[in-house]
């Protein structure tokens, strides 16, 4: 059985959607609160999930990024663990410098909170080998700051590596504005492919009762 | 000593906040507005009054947490 660790900073919100998620998927989870120093032995993936750390204060995930779990989830992606960051999740894994680029305030201003579709980009990595290339998912997205950016060079760096892994798009695939997103990205990962972080969230995902079950294919990924 | 640091994001960093409040000004008739960037402002009380070691402590905060410099610019004012 595979083994979750969930991290929990003061102001996280989507832990124990996480956690269900992760559990309704066969897997063993623990939820990680942030003065933590390590994680457990057996962790095949840390999951950095949503919500708003410390109140998105400074700036999304500025200050969860010196919680002291943080350096053992640094060393524990160093040494090739993989790592899935969502929505604040990736606004931390970028400010703790585990992935490239920043998110900036959405380009209109609001708080986006719907369903939205996205294409996957590349699926030759652990976290989207559940998902075809060019597949479109139907995931919510729930953010004021997802507008994905990052320089003329870095992305030329992501495209050259595969690093772009979904887009939003419209039903047919074709990419939209819906945050402001340099090329529309909604996630990325680093060079390694063994972190991944995205602002829609697959662990809401999981039912089609309840709008989709898209989730499951790209939380699968990680844990075959 | 009080030291002020200014964030702003970089030249060629769209401001999605700064255009918005530009919108507003020029819905409201204030003329000759050109650009509008925003941006934060934090001020720190300081225990030292060296100058030189401030600004060295300083500039290590901006760089390591009060500004994320793959989007922001920021200055020091030591007053």
């Amino acid at each position: 059985m595979k083994h979750i660790a969930i991290l929990q900073f003061p102001g996280t919100n989507c832990d124990l959607d996480t956690k269900y998620a992760f559990e309704k998927l066969g897997c063993s989870t623990s939820v990680i609160w942030h003065k933590e120093t390590t994680l457990p032995e057996n962790t095949d993936l840390v999951v950095v999930p949503g919500g708003f750390s410390y109140g998105d204060y400074l700036r999304s995930g500025a200050i969860a990024q010196f919680s002291p779990v943080m350096q053992a989830v640094i060393d524990y992606a160093n040494k090739g663990g993989k790592v899935l960051g969502i929505c604040n999740g990736f606004q931390i894994l970028t400010e703790v410098g585990l992935l490239p680029g920043a998110l900036k305030r959405n380009i209109g201003l609001h708080f986006i909170s719907r369903f939205q579709t996205l294409k996957v980009v590349n699926n030759n990595n652990d976290f989207l080998k559940k998902c075809q290339n060019n597949e479109v998912l139907n995931i919510p997205i729930a953010h004021a700051d997802g507008n994905y950016y990052i320089d003329e060079d870095g992305f030329k760096e992501l495209e050259a590596n595969d690093q772009i892994l979904v887009r939003y798009s419209d039903e047919h695939g074709e990419p939209i504005v819906v945050n402001g997103s340099v090329t529309s990205i909604a996630g990325v990962c680093n060079k390694n492919k063994n972190v991944f972080g995205l602002m829609p969230h697959p662990e809401r995902a999981l039912e089609s009762i309840l709008g989709s079950e898209d989730g499951i294919k790209m939380l699968e990924g990680p844990i075959a | 000593m009080t030291a002020i640091v200014n964030i702003f994001l970089k030249e060629g960093v769209l401001d999605p906040q700064g255009k918005a409040i530009h919108h507003a000004l020029d819905a409201m008739n204030f003329e000759g507005v050109e650009d509008v960037r925003m941006g934060k402002q934090i001020v720190l009380k300081l225990s030292s009054n060296n100058r030189e070691d401030a600004l060295k402590k300083v500039e290590q905060m901006a760089e390591e947490i009060l500004a994320n410099t793959v989007i922001e610019d920021y200055t020091i004012e030591l007053v």
